[in-house]
């Protein structure tokens, strides 16, 4: 029983390390033992959740492992329904996108590695997932950037994947550091890093953390805003596309991303101190709103649908033979009619149509924040009506430019439907995207961050709950999907270019160039950069080389000059010298 | 006149300064050199003149050792000098600067 997490965390590490030490040669037998991996810690996930259900404790889970002064840190697991539910988000998302891979990376020469590092990824999502205390989380979490900084630089012998990578990483490095300074003003204030006893320690004296509450907790946002790449530190995920896109599904859908929410639901506590609210709440809108069960719902329901489009749009660029522009496909319904059918359910469930799991989970956060809710706040309210809207817009344009209409390129004419590896794990996220919403994972996670209002509910009753209980939210998240979708019909359902740019003018542009981010943040590091350079170049320039190196070689050359003088070599000067040397020690002595 | 210690020692050093003077300012080696026995017997006439009014022979003992080793030291020195000459074909002090660096 206390063998099961031990087992879940270090299965997956043994596949890397044996992939990359022992079968490097064997692709195929690469592959399978990742895959093997993955599931067996999902199948130890579900033995796990079996045998604690209802008792969630993390006694005799954990090992002592680092003992410095009065920091003792643990290497230990924590065991509850949050970390549970993100066992079975990253091992079994993340194994359909192992078997996914299995397919899409056939022809590629290094599979081997590939599969160690997903590996090495999974190993690192589990260890930030079942970590209970701060530190340790953050070594598992600076795992997790190091091997998507492999994965996302797979095909390093591409310029631009490479630059990806190092994009990605040194964003998350920024974020990581902010991270560390936290936890680091945790442990000053609350001298303790493990989760149980940081939640004792407030729930005696809440007040604990005094003043710096406040800026403990935006530090550790800080983490989770890099590795969920929120503004401003969002840039490298566009870039990290450039990985294989069973990568992209693994990072954007199931685990990275998720990561930094899966924290500050972890970290919830500590951040829900009066005062501090009011700075997250603009920037992780459910956590901030007080909501986290809301928030992990979404998280899970948005692994599910997300982790499919991806996998689908991945389906289709492996039926196209890599093929990436859109405005080249068209008409791929009749050709690849399983990813047809998926994508489209990912699509509804992304844009939150009712009854896909997609509308419940969103419908919760709005709930949250309309005005009857929870945490009212108007302006959160509208900000997240309008991003459905536009979620709603862009996917149906995506959906409406690829899968229908008349094929744009005589490529989509030689497409064929993908291999059953890769269709098998589209159907299972398809089905899971569809049933998620009423399974209850709601009132699971509701019940765990101690809304004792939450109950399970029959799953009919359960399909109409949000109608009910929150009936201005659940009517304006339609009204933005379906806003969404009506633009998006009229302006792509014929359009063979898009149409918008021209329309859009200067702000499509911008749009094009990401708003100048990687310009301007470019800019801001040349402008640094050469500040420090500036300053140590003249620390160099005139302390060392100056003062220090030029300082004791002049020194030691004047001295020397003058004390040659001396030497003339004339034996009556030296005669006349000792005299004068004579004279005076004789009148010192004798005076 | 009763001559005493003290018109012994003045004497004694003023034969001192003018060795001394005659090291310093003379240019000729051989000259320096002489110069320089007069500067040692000049300690020879104070040590003879203490042995005298102290009624004590120690001085005088200690002279007749100076006059030795001065003597020995004096064809040791003619002959160094004497060798300069020959290599260098002058004995004046101005050109015997191979100490300089």
């Amino acid at each position: 029983m206390s063998l099961l997490p031990w087992l879940i965390l270090f299965l997956p590490l043994a596949g890397a390390v044996g992939i990359t030490l022992f079968t490097q040669r064997d692709r195929d037998l690469s592959a399978k033992i990742s895959i093997a991996a993955v599931w067996l810690s999902f199948f130890f996930s579900g033995l796990l959740c079996l045998f604690t259900s209802g008792t969630f404790k993390d006694a005799g889970l954990s090992a002592e492992w680092l003992t410095v002064g009065d920091l003792v840190v643990d290497f230990g697991f924590i065991i509850d329904p949050l970390s549970s539910l993100m066992l079975f988000i990253v091992t079994g998302v993340g194994g359909l996108i192992h078997i996914y891979s299995y397919g899409y990376m056939h022809e590629d020469r290094a599979v081997s590695r590939f599969f160690a590092s997903l590996s090495l990824f999974t190993f690192a999502m589990l260890g930030v997932v079942l970590a209970n205390n701060l530190l340790m989380m953050f070594i598992f979490w600076e795992l997790v950037g190091v091997s998507s900084y492999l994965l996302i630089g797979f095909w390093y012998e591409k310029e631009s994947a490479a630059d990806a990578a190092k994009k990605a990483f040194i964003t998350n490095r920024l974020g990581d550091f902010g991270f560390i300074l936290g936890i680091i003003l945790v442990w000053a204030t609350l001298g303790g890093l493990n989760f149980s006893v940081l939640k004792e320690t407030l729930a005696k004296n809440p007040g604990a953390m005094g003043g710096l509450a406040t800026a403990a907790g935006l530090l550790l946002f800080c983490g989770a805003m890099g590795k969920s790449a929120q503004f401003p530190l969002h840039v490298w995920l566009p870039d990290a596309m450039e990985g294989p896109t069973p990568v992209s599904a693994l990072i954007h859908a199931a685990t990275m991303v998720a990561a930094g929410v899966y924290m500050l639901c972890r970290v919830f506590f500590l951040l829900d101190v009066p005062g501090s609210h009011a700075q997250l709440g603009y920037m992780v809108m459910a956590v901030g709103l007080a909501a986290p069960g809301a928030a992990m719902f979404h998280l899970a329901t948005h692994a599910f649908f997300k982790a499919l489009l991806f996998l689908g749009a991945g389906s289709v660029i492996h039926a196209l033979h890599h093929e990436q522009d859109i405005w080249k496909m068209g008409g791929l319904k009749s050709k690849l009619p399983t990813t047809y059918r998926t994508f489209l359910i990912g699509t509804l469930a992304l844009c939150g149509v009712p009854p896909l799991s997609g509308f419940y989970s969103k419908d919760g956060i709005l709930a949250a924040a309309s005005p009857s809710g929870s945490h009212p706040n108007p302006f959160l309210f509208i900000l997240v009506v309008g991003v459905a809207a536009l979620t709603a817009f862009y996917m149906a344009r995506l959906f409406l430019v690829a899968f229908l209409g008349k094929a744009k390129d005589h490529c989509v004419d030689h497409a064929h439907e993908s291999p059953g590896v890769m269709i098998w794990p589209l159907r299972i996220l398809g089905t899971l995207s569809v049933i998620a919403g009423f399974m209850g994972l709601e009132q699971m996670l509701g019940r765990f961050f101690g809304d004792e209002h939450a109950h399970s509910l029959g799953y009919i009753a359960q399909l109409f709950a949000p109608f009910g209980h929150a009936p201005l939210a659940a009517f304006f998240g339609l009204f933005a999907t379906v806003l969404g979708f009506s633009v998006a019909y009229a302006l792509y359902a014929n359009a063979s270019t898009d149409p918008l740019p021209a329309k859009l003018g200067f702000l499509a542009r911008a749009m094009r160039d990401r708003f100048y981010f990687d310009e301007i943040y470019t800019g801001l590091i040349r402008l640094t950069h050469e500040a420090i350079s500036y300053v140590a170049s003249w620390i160099d320039r005139w302390l060392v080389a100056g003062l220090v190196v030029r300082g004791t070689h002049g020194t030691t050359e004047l001295f020397g000059r003058a004390l040659r003088l001396v030497q003339t070599g004339n034996l009556q000067t030296y005669a006349f010298l000792l005299v004068l040397g004579v004279a005076l020690l004789l009148f010192i002595i004798l005076k | 006149m009763h001559v005493g210690l003290e018109h012994y020692l003045v004497v004694s050093a003023l034969l001192f300064s003018l060795g001394l003077l005659g090291v310093l300012a003379r240019r000729n080696v051989l000259v320096m050199y002489m110069s320089l026995e007069l500067m040692l017997n000049a300690a020879n006439l104070a040590l003879v003149a203490f042995s005298r009014f102290n009624n004590n022979l120690n001085g005088q003992v200690m002279v007749f050792f100076i006059i030795t080793v001065a003597a020995a030291e004096v064809s040791v020195g003619l002959a160094l000098i004497v060798a300069l000459y020959r290599k260098r074909q002058t004995a004046h002090v101005e050109d015997l600067t191979a100490m300089k660096l």
